[in-house]
C-alpha cells in the first residue's frame, strides 16, 4: 500500500467528513489543512468539494493554487472531487469572476434548462479511454452525483456521464485526476476508485 | 442513465429505531447504525434517519447513532427531525450526515433553508413537506405540520416553489392522505410538485407493494421514493425490489 501523507485541502466550504472517512478506509494517512506550506510534505493531494465555485477563490488568494501547481509538476498525484474537478478548468459560469486553475482551457457551465437540476443520484460512468482511477471496475459502474454545473468532454476525459448530454465525469491527465461524482458516497465502487488513486504513482 | 432512487427511512427515537423499512430478512428494531449498514448492504440507494422525538436530552443519542452509521456506510445519509437552526444542522453534519431534512422550522423561518445552504451547499438541504388535499385537486393541497394535525394555510405547490427559490436541493413530499394506507403513493400530487420545481422530488407515504413504486416513478414523475414499512411485500431487501422495478423498465442502480 502507498505510503506518505495524503493532504486533504480544507477551503472551509461544505463537509469534509465523508471524504476523509473514506480515504482513511482505503489506508490514507491524512493531513487536513488550509495552509499551502503543508503541501510540501504531501505524497498525494485531494481537493474535495461541495458548494459554490466562488468558494475556490480562497484557494487562489491563500497560495494553495500555486503550491498545488508546483507539487503536481514535481510528480505528486492530485485528485479533485466535484467542485475540485471544475476548479481545474479555466472557470465556471457559476462564478465568472473567479478564475479556475486553467489546467484545462474550457469552462464549466450549468445544465441546460428543461432537465432537473441539480443532477442528483446514481448515474453511470462510460469509459472513453484507459483510466487509472477506474481500473478493475465493472463496465458502466454507478456512482453518486450531486451538482448543477458540469464540465465539457475534452481530450483528457477518461469517462463521461449522460445527463442532458454527455459531460466529463472522470478526467485524467498525467498527475491530474478528477471526478465529478462523490466517490466517498458511491459505495464499494467509490471506495475502489479511491483505492486506485492511492496506488497511482506520480510521474 | 440517471437511476430512480430507493431510500430506506428509519424512524429513530432516543437513539433506537422504532419504525422503519421492514423487509422479510430484515426485522426492524434496534440500533440505527447497524440497520443502516444492513440496508446499505441490501441495496438501498440512500439512508434517512428521522428523529421523531428530537428532544434536547435525546439529541446526543441520535448524534451518536449518526456518527456510528457514517463511519460504516458509504452512501448518502440524510438526517431529519428537530433541525431548527443552523447550529442544529452543523451538529448533524459534524456527526457525518451528508444532508439534513428540514420541515416545520423552515416553514416558520424559511431563511433557514438559505442559511444551511450557504454553509453546506444547497445539495445538502432537503425540504420535507407534509401535504394533504383530501379529495381536492393537487393544486388545492395544503401544507400540514405536527404530523399532519395542523393546517398551515399554505399551498403545497406554493411552498415547494418557495423552498426551491430559497435554495433547497431536494423536496421530500409526504402525502398525509396516503400515509399509512398502503393504497399507493399520491401520484397526482407528486407529479404536480415535480412539474412545479426543477429540483428532484422524493415521494413518501402510502406504499403497499412494488407496483406502487413503479407508479410513482412513472405517473408520479418521482425522482426517488422513500421505503417505509413494507414488511408485507414479501420482498427480502431493496435489491430484490429494485430488480422487480428494473423489470418494469425503470432505471435502477444494479448490481448494487
Amino acid at each position: 500500500m502507498s505510503t506518505g501523507k495524503t493532504v486533504v485541502i480544507d477551503y472551509q466550504t461544505g463537509n469534509l467528513n465523508s471524504a476523509c472517512k473514506s480515504l482513511r478506509v482505503v489506508g490514507a494517512d491524512l493531513l487536513v489543512t488550509q495552509r499551502p506550506e503543508d503541501l510540501k510534505t504531501a505524497a498525494r493531494i485531494v481537493l474535495p468539494g461541495v458548494g459554490h465555485f466562488a468558494s475556490t477563490e480562497r484557494l487562489m488568494t491563500s497560495g494553495i493554487g500555486d503550491a498545488v501547481l508546483e507539487r503536481v509538476a514535481e510528480g505528486v498525484p492530485f485528485l479533485g472531487i466535484c467542485v475540485g474537478l471544475q476548479w481545474l478548468f479555466a472557470g465556471s459560469t457559476e462564478a465568472p469572476e473567479a478564475p479556475g486553475m486553467g489546467v484545462f482551457s474550457e469552462v464549466c457551465e450549468r445544465f441546460p434548462t428543461g432537465i432537473k437540476s441539480p443532477h442528483v443520484g446514481w448515474n453511470s460512468l462510460e469509459l472513453v479511454q484507459e483510466s487509472r482511477l477506474l481500473r478493475d471496475l465493472p463496465k458502466s459502474p454507478y456512482v453518486y452525483f450531486t451538482h448543477s454545473y458540469r464540465a465539457p468532454v475534452i481530450n483528457t476525459t477518461a469517462a463521461t456521464t449522460n445527463y442532458g448530454g454527455a459531460f466529463s465525469s472522470v478526467i485524467e491527465k498525467d498527475n491530474w485526476m478528477a471526478v465529478q461524482f462523490h466517490p466517498e458516497k458511491s459505495g464499494s465502487v467509490g471506495l475502489k476508485i479511491l483505492k486506485n488513486f492511492m496506488q497511482v504513482s506520480g510521474c | 442513465m440517471l437511476t430512480r432512487r430507493i431510500i430506506a427511512c428509519l424512524d429513530v427515537s432516543a437513539g433506537r429505531v422504532v419504525k422503519g423499512v421492514q423487509f422479510v430478512d430484515l426485522i426492524d428494531a434496534g440500533d440505527p447504525a447497524e440497520l443502516a449498514m444492513r440496508h446499505a448492504a441490501g441495496g438501498a440507494d440512500e439512508i434517512v434517519f428521522l428523529d421523531i422525538t428530537a428532544t434536547h436530552e435525546k439529541r446526543a443519542l441520535l448524534l451518536d447513532a449518526v456518527r456510528r452509521a457514517a463511519d460504516q456506510i458509504f452512501i448518502p445519509l440524510t438526517v431529519g427531525g428537530g433541525i431548527r437552526s443552523l447550529d442544529d444542522a452543523m451538529l448533524v453534519f459534524d456527526a457525518g450526515a451528508d444532508k439534513v431534512s428540514v420541515n416545520s422550522a423552515a416553514l416558520s423561518r424559511p431563511e433557514l433553508i438559505t442559511e444551511i445552504g450557504s454553509r453546506f451547499g444547497g445539495q445538502a438541504v432537503v425540504v420535507a413537506i407534509d401535504g394533504r388535499r383530501n379529495t381536492g385537486t393537487p393544486e388545492s393541497a395544503e401544507v400540514y405540520v405536527s404530523g399532519g394535525r395542523i393546517a398551515t394555510g399554505l399551498g403545497v405547490l406554493e411552498w415547494a416553489r418557495q423552498a426551491e427559490a430559497r435554495g433547497a436541493g431536494e423536496i421530500l413530499l409526504t402525502s398525509m392522505d396516503s400515509d399509512g394506507t398502503r393504497n399507493g403513493f399520491d401520484c397526482e400530487l407528486t407529479a404536480a410538485v415535480s412539474a412545479t420545481v426543477q429540483i428532484p422530488v422524493i415521494a413518501s407515504g402510502g406504499a403497499g407493494n412494488v407496483q406502487h413504486f413503479a407508479d410513482v416513478f412513472t405517473r408520479g414523475s418521482a425522482d426517488a421514493a422513500l421505503a417505509a414499512s413494507i414488511f408485507h411485500f414479501g420482498i427480502s431487501d431493496a435489491r430484490a425490489m429494485k430488480e422487480e422495478l428494473a423489470a418494469f423498465g425503470l432505471p435502477m442502480r444494479l448490481p448494487c
